[in-house]
């Protein structure tokens, strides 16, 4: 068992095909100053599903998604989008950052950080029409903002915020959804409202690919999961990679074992 | 007062003036933003080095040559900040003092070691510019602004800096969406496919030209106050970007014409004779600007940023 | 002559103001180390730029009550005062507006030189005409300088370097972690107010040797300097101060030697090249261990992760990882593994495997905390965990009881 454990936690012997992917990442490694953040991952994301990354504290979820996107370099690896190599791919990736990574001292409103969905479709220069508001209303209205749209950033809350950033999301069309903790710290209506379009996108054929932090509503949530503590533990979905096995390798002595124990009930 | 008087002798420093606190203001919206304020102050102190080693190389003051050398000394400047930053891992307020000081000191060693005697370059030129003696003689009032041959003699630094405000603009401008988005969220821009450090630098490169062309006509002093008064003020003024900046060059332009006007008929309205530095003044203007704004403007203090602390 | 200057037998005025001048290179070395190490660095820049408004003042009021304008002391007097003005603006700024303190810095400097800078003009026009010395503020001039002046400034150098050693025990208490020094009893912000006085201190005893521009050089610079060469608070400060005090002595001796060649900035390249020197040759943050330690890291990092992925015979995709694969005879020039090589992935694997072991024990947590996917095992563990690690790998089923 620990054997093929060990084995499976190296690769997936039967990686689906590549170029079907929405996002495929290869021997990734990852390194703050000496200590590998990532240590040569592997990850297949499963199209039209919803995935969860998952892993304790510093395991490097959020790095892997970082690394990817290339916000932060990387020192090996390469990263697929739908079987292409990534920067001919932007407009089909949309990301919802960590709310605390922006300055939301910022001067803009609510609408505005929304239309910036549509930037790309506008290039430099073209302009911002009607139909392009229309867009960005229709978005917030998604995530239930609407009525704040004329609202400084600054005066949201932190669910409203990350509300907004999924709105902004929405407004860019892609194919494939990335998100990193989009639920940390939010109310629970927030979480309700995301977790509503998130299953919204997956109805309609997207990918959604969430860093996420609590245990507990995996398997409420998300078909499939990807275990990560450095390396990868587990990857497939919710019923075989996400077990009492699993998450003892990959949060160890983090884990208390009666939480395990209750996770792996909640499992079944 | 008369045309005759006002055309020759204060409307061209006043232009020269405002459009060179416009050129400065503009970039400095986004260097604020971007918690870089002082780069402002780091280009206007290395510009003098990089004239030097202009005069050097030329062994002549000609415009070109020294704006391609101050230009050349604020990318080399901020790619020493940059590398001193990462390479030491030094945070880039004290990698900026590094360098700008040692930049500096290097430009004043060079030109004392210099034969200047015959040439008008020297360090309290640099400071303070000389906007009053950027006059227009051939005008005699304003019917001169329709007349060819007067208008052929203009003070070569108005179309000048008139350009580079142009350039300043079309940047701001064409890139206005990728520079909000960079600045607001790096992050998301990369995704984005922005090419946010090329972006940055192209930025500071910007601001370097507008500096450079400022710095020729009114001293470094102008330059980095309008890269930091009158965003500054404006920030305090309004929470959309669009009307920060337009409050931005509303104030460079009050500090610019207010400060030109206090410095050069103050003095006679207290009865004294001679004018006061019209450089300092606009700066001293823009101070007070940012003052008013700092106690009265309506979005002068923080809002809500939960998790940003 | 050089010799001469670096002995100090150049008269009265040279010594006196190198020996001034080491003194205050010291006490700046000092003083920055605090400001550097609250990151707060460029504060120094905003309050020497702030002194100018004061000295052109202090000026005109000694002229206008009929004194000689160019007193030393009370040009510094009115120094220190506009420069606390200028402080207490960018505290103000900071605490009750919006903008961040490098915009604060900004606007202050900006301001408060340009004032001065009209003063300046005021001075030229009313035509008293002594007014030559005040723009030797600006980049300091110790050509031709009074004798009472140098005496002046070495006196000023000494009683900052004393205070600065009263002081230091808080204050370094309070760079480190000002929570710490709160829940100590020493109030911070009173301490960080000392910091501000004793910049204020050097600022305004530098002005006369290296003008206003420039004296945020030796704040800054040295610190930088020091920080290179230890990670311990006591020595930054001590180092600061050692290469403070040596910058601006070679500096003010070698100035001495010649007559265009002026104090401030020679000073401040002296202190650059100390700098330079030490971010490059620094044994631990300099530049060249860190590439040094960087190509060492990355080369592991690809060996171990061709070497797993040759233990679970997976193509390698990375050129790098090959050539080192290569290069270490661990594969033969078309891409098969050699005997050395499967050993050593076989090796590799199973490693991987203790430390999964490892790392789901919590009886092993202090191991596995020290887990970076690099580190062999060896190293964490003894012969006999090792063994007993390696019997559970053949038992599995006690793992899961």
């Amino acid at each position: 068992m620990v054997l093929e454990l060990a084995s499976n936690m190296g690769r997936v012997p039967e990686a689906p095909d590549l170029a079907e992917s929405p996002l495929s990442i290869r021997g990734l490694t990852v390194t703050y100053g000496q200590k590998p953040a990532v240590f040569s991952v592997d990850m297949t994301v499963e199209p039209g599903k919803m995935t969860a990354i998952i892993g304790p504290n510093g395991a490097g979820k959020s790095t892997t998604l970082k690394a990817a996107l290339g916000i932060v370099p990387h020192v090996s690896g390469q990263v697929q989008v739908f079987g292409k190599p990534i920067d001919t791919q932007r407009a089909r990736i949309a990301y919802v950052p960590q709310r605390a990574s922006v300055d939301w001292d910022f001067p803009t409103r609510v609408i505005d950080v929304v239309l910036m969905g549509v930037y790309r479709e506008l290039g430099l220069l073209g302009r911002l029409r009607g139909r392009h508001k229309a867009k960005a209303m229709d978005c917030l209205n998604r995530v239930g903002m609407r009525e704040f749209a004329e609202r400084q950033i600054g005066q949201l809350s932190g669910g409203q915020q990350q509300r907004v950033f999924l709105a902004r999301a929405l407004a860019q069309d892609a194919d494939l959804y990335l998100l990193d903790e989009p639920f940390a710290g939010v109310d629970a209506a927030t979480e309700k409202a995301i977790i509503s379009v998130l299953k919204s996108l997956r109805a309609e054929g997207k990918t959604v690919v969430v860093v996420h932090h609590d245990l507990a509503t995996v398997t409420d949530y998300f078909e499939n999961v990807f275990l990560i503590n450095t390396r990868k533990v587990a990857e497939g979905p919710v019923t075989q990679a996400f077990t009492a096995e699993t998450l003892q390798t990959a949060y160890g002595g983090r884990l208390a074992t009666a939480q395990v124990d209750q996770l792996a009930q909640a499992v079944g | 007062m008369s045309g005759e008087e006002f055309v020759p002798l204060s409307l061209t420093p006043i232009l020269i003036g405002t459009f060179a606190a416009i050129a400065c203001a503009l970039p400095g919206n986004f260097l604020l933003l971007r918690r870089q304020a002082l780069i402002g102050d780091a280009i206007s102190h290395v510009v003098l080095p990089g004239i030097v080693v202009a005069f050097l190389l030329t062994g002549a003051i000609s415009a070109w040559p020294m704006m391609l050398g101050a230009a050349g000394a604020s990318v080399v400047a901020v790619i020493l900040i940059e590398a001193i930053r990462r390479l030491g891992r030094i945070e880039p307020g004290a990698a900026m003092g590094v360098v700008f000081t040692t930049m500096f000191a290097g430009g004043v060693l060079l030109l004392e070691q210099t034969d200047t005697s015959n040439v008008h370059l020297d360090v309290e030129h640099a400071l303070y510019g000389n906007l009053e003696s950027l006059i227009w003689l051939d005008a005699v009032g304003w019917s001169s602004l329709l007349d060819a041959q007067a208008l052929a003699h203009l003070p070569v630094e108005l179309p000048r800096i008139a350009a580079t405000l142009v350039c300043v603009a079309m940047f701001i401008g064409v890139f206005w969406r990728a520079l909000k988005i960079s600045t607001f969220d790096e992050g998301f821009a990369r995704t984005m496919g922005i090419r946010v450090n090329a972006l940055g630098m192209a930025l500071v490169i910007v601001a370097a030209i507008a500096a450079v062309a400022a710095f020729d006509a009114v001293g470094s002093i102008i330059v980095i106050a309008m890269f930091i008064c009158p965003p500054a003020a404006a920030r305090m003024m309004t929470n959309r970007l669009e009307a920060q900046v337009a409050w931005s060059i509303v104030f460079a332009t009050i500090s610019a014409v207010v400060g030109y006007v206090l410095a050069g008929y103050g003095p006679l309205w207290l009865g004294a004779f001679d004018a006061v530095s019209a450089a300092g003044m606009i700066a001293t203007v823009s101070g007070i600007i940012l003052a008013l704004a700092a106690k009265f403007g309506p979005c002068r203090s923080r809002t809500g940023a939960p998790m940003t602390a | 002559m050089v010799y001469e200057a670096l002995t100090l037998q150049l008269g009265y005025n040279a010594t006196l103001v190198a020996i001034g001048a080491t003194l205050l290179g010291i006490s700046a070395g000092v003083t920055g180390t605090f400001l550097f190490l609250r990151k707060r660095a460029l504060v120094s820049d905003a309050v020497s730029h702030a002194t100018l408004p004061g000295v052109c003042l202090a000026f005109l009021l000694m002229a206008a009550l009929g004194g000689d304008g160019r007193d030393l002391i009370g040009l510094l007097l009115g120094s220190a005062l506009s420069a606390g003005i200028g402080l207490w603006c960018l505290n103000w700024l900071t605490r009750n507006t919006r903008l961040a303190e490098d915009a604060a810095i900004g606007a202050v400097l900006s301001v408060f030189f340009g004032f001065g800078v009209v003063l300046l003009t005021v001075i030229q026009t009313l035509g008293i005409g002594k007014q030559a010395g005040l723009e030797g503020f600006l980049l300091g001039s110790t050509a031709g300088m009074l004798w009472e002046d140098a005496v002046i400034i070495a006196g000023g150098g000494m009683a900052t370097l004393m205070l600065i050693l009263l002081l230091r025990r808080p204050m370094i208490l309070v760079a480190f972690d000002a929570e710490y020094a709160a829940a100590q009893g020493i109030s911070v912000s009173r301490v960080d107010m000392m910091m501000m006085g004793l910049v204020m201190a050097v600022t305004v005893v530098g002005l006369k040797i290296v003008g206003l521009i420039l004296i945020v050089a030796l704040l800054i610079i040295p610190a930088v300097t020091a920080r290179f060469w230890t990670e311990r608070s006591e020595y930054v400060v001590l180092l600061a101060g050692l290469s403070g005090g040596l910058a601006a002595y070679l500096g003010a001796a070698l100035s001495a030697t010649a007559p265009n060649l002026p104090t401030g900035p020679i000073i401040v390249l002296m202190s650059f090249a100390l700098f330079a020197l030490s971010l490059f040759f620094a044994p631990n943050r300099g530049v060249l261990a860190a590439v040094m330690r960087h190509i060492r890291f990355q080369r592991r990092v690809h060996l171990r992760q061709g070497l797993l992925a040759l233990a679970q015979s997976q193509p390698i995709y990375e050129k790098l990882t090959l050539r080192l694969l290569r290069r270490a005879g661990f594969v033969r020039p078309d891409g098969v593994a050699t005997e050395a090589g499967r050993a050593r992935a076989a090796k590799a694997l199973r490693d991987e495997k203790r430390w999964e072991i490892v790392r789901a024990d919590q009886t092993h947590e202090a191991a596995a905390a020290l887990y970076d996917g690099l580190r062999e095992i060896e190293t964490v563990m003894t012969k006999d965990q090792i063994a007993e690690i390696d019997r559970r790998i053949g038992a599995p089923s006690e793992v899961l009881a």
